[in-house]
């Protein structure tokens, strides 16, 4: 069985605890870090994390691409979207294709 | 191109040639799988980016009223009206074969089956807009569950085709033309010595004739009997 958890400020994550996630509020770098690292080794299996906090922990989000789980999922949080969570789904694209060949069409 | 020295021996062209025709198979097939996980990926990523773009929205309208339900509201009524969830959700996660690659499959469960029964509060101390919020985030929930199963799949398949596609092209690029190369020095040496023995055996022929019959000495004697006779 497998848990599914939400991290970023408060704000952000509450709304998700009522659905029946764990919220994990984070306010600093190092603690989401370390908080990461405890659930990854954890039984999780869905990491859903503010593109906020996502920005300042990104190396440590890269280091988990590879993982079979968790999947760690970028969404935006109250404090707007800054378009990391599609970027990372650009990457993906950039690395198995070599261009960017999805998103470069509609512009 | 061939920087490492071969033996340039019969048995080492037999393996080398055997060593090329497993790598053209194996080229063969590395490319199909290739071309096979591209197909796989570039569906997957259309919908990656269609879920996205769908759960993108749908959280920015929830985070929008949740940011206005939390100044009509005191912090302490909202932290105790979310407090304690009623709603739980289980997942069991299990994978799904794509090409060798192990893509995560996720299944939920939530624990009340009812939909409208994700309101954890009664109603009397929060405001309109946090219903609403957390209503359209309940509604996003499949799609946001959706996500996450298509964006993991999204980058573990491209880590795959990142590894398929240096395989392709060092098989094609490094190790056919190297063989290749090889076997092509290996038949020269070998022709070359061939040759080399096959000319020294008409030389000893024709020594060995010539001890025999003495055709030098005939060949000198008939000539002087022709200028004798001109």
């Amino acid at each position: 069985m497998h848990k599914i958890a939400v991290m970023g400020d408060r704000d952000s994550i509450y709304g998700f605890a009522a659905l029946g996630m764990e919220p994990v509020p984070v306010k600093e770098t190092a603690e989401a870090v370390r908080k990461l690292r405890e659930m990854v080794d954890g039984q999780y299996a869905v990491i859903y994390m503010t593109e906020e906090l996502g920005s300042q922990i990104r190396n440590e989000i890269d280091r988990y691409r590879e993982y079979e789980l968790p999947a760690i999922i970028l969404i935006p949080g109250t404090s707007g979207n800054t378009g990391l969570g599609m970027e990372q789904v650009r990457r993906s694209v950039i690395q198995a294709v070599g261009s960017d060949i999805i998103f470069g069409e509609d512009k | 191109m061939a920087s490492t020295y071969v033996i340039p021996t019969r048995m080492e062209l037999t393996r080398l040639k055997r060593k090329l025709v497993t790598a053209r198979r194996g080229h063969k097939l590395l490319k199909d799988k290739r071309d096979e996980l591209m197909r796989q990926f570039l569906e997957l990523v259309r919908e990656n980016r269609r879920l996205r773009e769908e759960v993108e929205a749908a959280i920015n309208a929830a985070n929008k009223n949740f940011v206005l339900a939390r100044s009509s509201m005191s912090d302490e009524i909202l932290n105790t009206a979310l407090m304690a969830p009623k709603q739980e959700i289980r997942l069991e996660a299990s994978t799904r074969n794509v090409m060798s690659v192990d893509i995560p499959v996720f299944e939920t469960q939530t624990r009340t089956t009812d939909p409208n029964d994700i309101y954890c509060y009664g109603y009397a101390f929060t405001s309109a807009d946090l219903d609403d919020s957390v209503k359209r985030l309940a509604d996003v929930l499949p799609d946001l569950l959706r996500l996450a199963e298509v964006e993991k799949g999204c980058q573990l398949l491209a880590d795959e085709i990142e590894e398929t596609r240096r395989r392709v092209n060092a098989l094609e690029h490094v190790t056919i033309p190297d063989t290749e190369e090889m076997i092509h020095s290996i038949s020269m040496k070998l022709d070359e010595a061939e040759r080399s023995s096959q000319v020294r055996l008409m030389k000893v022929k024709d020594m060995m004739l010539e001890k025999e019959h003495h055709y030098g000495e005939k060949l000198i004697e008939r000539a002087a009997e022709a200028g004798a006779n001109a």
